[in-house]
């Protein structure tokens, strides 16, 4: 049983991660139709970005905020202007194809000027074990899980109490609609893709740590977040990190419970399910009734 | 078609099969290694042209089903089965798990059927690396037989090179078939409009299965070729990214275009090679190329083609009409 608990907070914290991926994700999907294969390779970057400015010299919280910013930038202005705003008129599967090759290039790109060695990433959260109710549990956990339950809140706090935030949802529902009530759409469009180049730093801020800053991590990370997103209902927020801290338990459960060879196939066969039996997600189909 | 632009046609069709035929004869072992590969790889391009660029089925699964083919023939040869009966088994097995893998496609469409299809390939990716009684998992299986072909043996790259030429002919001449045939005309009945086809009587579920099953056959066909061109394969070129490798093929070819996936497999099989001077940054460049590609031209290179050629027929088409205004008022 106490086995259990700590799997469980530790799936927790790796599923927190994987909701802020899948919510920038979905986010892009609402706003633009765009599915980004390359979601994995964004949340791979920053961290490069980080360590180079720290190899520069800077301090390690001047780097994070110059990570975020590029990773702004690069990943968020200029992944809508170079790609995005180009393809979008071809319809979705050019752009996703698009991103597809954007993935490799990426991650070619990481491989050649920072190498292909893993390297070490400093953690925001200093290391070792806190006591809660009597029981040890890792400190790095605690310090992901309240990371991202803030940002998860502040992004919640964002779209739903804002001016803001409302126009950004009006602009996903019915973009004429929109317009036609005078949201200034492009703008709105825009700042969901910054939103998402600052997603993804966070998440890299979080993630390497745990598991080091190396060019093919994208890849395993980016599949978590798809899964998260379809899973919890590829619609909304709430559904992907609803899926998010599904996918980060089951996966951590599984390789504990059913077998470390097959961990990966669980949250596979539970895409596969979701997909053919509530292909809303499973946040997806509830709220349909209700409204 | 006017009958010059048909002979021109024609003569292209030679050349191409000529050069395919003579220039490898004096390529060394590497140069045909390559060019076997392509002509394996637009095999399974081939098929997921059908399922996706026909039948308007996203797929990322092709690459699961070219693993497939690859262990049926690898297992069976390496027990002493003959190439052409593993290439049946292979081809039997595939079309079976790609009927059941359409089954997701009737409920499901576009994003959520790619991600279905993508879930299967990383399921199928465990497989090969996780049984390891059937499959040796990463260790993989070595010294697989290259077949004898009518008596003569094709374990020397030029013969296998003709092997996998011969192959692609085949496949070719079929699929060139299929799509004049009215399946065919019933896949695209499906990509364009499901609701119409069904209406007009076209049994949409039946022909969904199909497209799938035959789109992942090819694949299996491919991978049987694999198998044997590289005499040993272990899990990892089947994983995700192979998939993910044939779709661009697809794409950046044209899809739904027949002649697509050839110079698809062309760029992404060739064109690395060609870019090795710039050692390591040749993906990154292949990278950059498909985006740029695909910006300017979404339907891929035989769209540019195809575009040139509409553009043209309709400035002719509206001089012969200026031409005939002309005339017409002319004429008291």
């Amino acid at each position: 049983m106490s086995n259990l608990l700590d799997l469980v907070v530790a799936g927790l914290a790796t599923g927190a991660i994987y909701a802020l991926i899948a919510v920038g994700f979905t986010l892009l999907w609402q706003a633009s139709q765009t599915i980004n294969f390359a979601q994995g390779e964004f949340v791979m970057l920053p961290a490069f970005l980080m360590l180079a400015v720290m190899h520069a010299g800077a301090p390690f919280w001047l780097a994070i905020l110059a990570g975020i910013v590029l990773s702004m930038l690069l990943l968020g202005l200029g992944f809508k202007m170079l790609l995005v705003d180009p393809m979008l008129r071809h319809g979705v599967l050019p752009l996703a194809i698009a991103t597809m090759a954007l993935a490799v290039g990426i991650k070619e790109a990481v491989k050649k000027f920072f190498g292909a060695e893993a390297s070490p990433f400093p953690s925001i959260v200093p290391a070792g074990d806190i006591a809660i109710f009597g029981r040890m549990v890792s400190l790095q956990s605690i310090g992901v899980l309240v990371v991202a339950i803030l940002a998860v809140i502040g992004l919640t706090f964002l779209l739903n109490r804002t001016a803001i935030g409302r126009q950004m949802q009006a602009t996903a529902q019915n973009p004429a609609a929109a317009r036609i009530v005078g949201i200034p759409v492009e703008r709105m469009i825009l700042l969901t893709f910054l939103i998402n180049g600052f997603l993804v730093a966070l998440a890299s801020l979080l993630v390497t740590p745990i598991y080091l800053a190396k060019f093919s991590s994208g890849e395993a990370l980016g599949q978590a977040a798809f899964i998260a997103a379809i899973v919890g209902g590829f619609n909304q927020v709430r559904g992907a990190i609803a899926g998010g801290l599904l996918i980060g338990v089951a996966d951590n459960l599984a390789a504990a419970y059913v077998s470390t060879q097959y961990r990966a196939a669980v949250p596979m066969i539970l895409l596969i399910v979701i997909i053919l039996f509530r292909p809303q997600g499973l946040l997806g189909r509830a709220e349909e009734r209700t409204v | 078609m006017t009958r010059q632009a048909k002979f021109w046609r024609l003569a292209l069709g030679v050349i191409a099969i000529a050069a395919l035929v003579l220039v490898p004869m004096n390529l060394n072992r590497y140069g045909l290694f390559i060019l076997s590969q392509w002509a394996v790889m637009t095999i399974a391009a081939m098929g997921l042209n059908l399922t996706l660029g026909y039948a308007g089925q996203v797929s990322l699964a092709q690459g699961a089903f070219v693993g497939i083919g690859a262990y049926a023939a690898a297992i069976l040869t390496t027990q002493g089965m003959p190439l052409i009966a593993a290439l049946a088994v292979a081809i039997l097995l595939c079309f079976a798990i790609g009927w059941l893998l359409g089954y997701p496609a009737l409920r499901v469409q576009h994003h959520y059927l790619a991600f279905v299809t993508l879930a299967f390939s990383t399921l199928a990716f465990l497989v090969f690396r996780n049984e390891d009684w059937l499959t040796k998992g990463i260790y993989g299986i070595s010294n697989i037989p290259r077949p004898v072909i009518l008596g003569f043996p094709t374990s020397r790259p030029l013969p296998f090179y003709y092997l996998c030429l011969g192959s692609l002919g085949l496949v070719s001449a079929v699929m060139w078939w299929l799509i004049r045939s009215p399946w065919g005309r019933a896949f695209r009945g499906l990509r364009e409009n499901p609701l119409r086809a069904q209406s007009l009587g076209i049994d949409t579920r039946r022909y969904t299965l199909m497209a799938f099953a035959i789109g992942s056959a090819l694949g299996g066909v491919a991978g049987a070729l694999y198998a044997p061109l590289n005499q040993y394969i272990d899990p990892v070129p089947f994983n995700l990214s192979l998939s993910l490798d044939l779709l661009m093929m697809v794409i950046v070819g044209g899809a739904g275009f027949f002649f697509g996936p050839f110079l698809g497999a062309m760029i992404a099989v060739l064109l690395p090679e060609w870019l090795r001077f710039t050692e390591g940054y040749y993906l990154m460049f292949y990278a950059i190329a498909v985006i740029g590609l695909l910006i300017y031209s979404p339907t891929g290179i035989l769209g540019i083609l195809d575009r040139l050629v509409t553009e043209r027929r309709t400035r002719a088409a509206s001089a012969l009409r200026a031409a005939g205004k002309a005339q017409f008022e002319a004429t008291p």
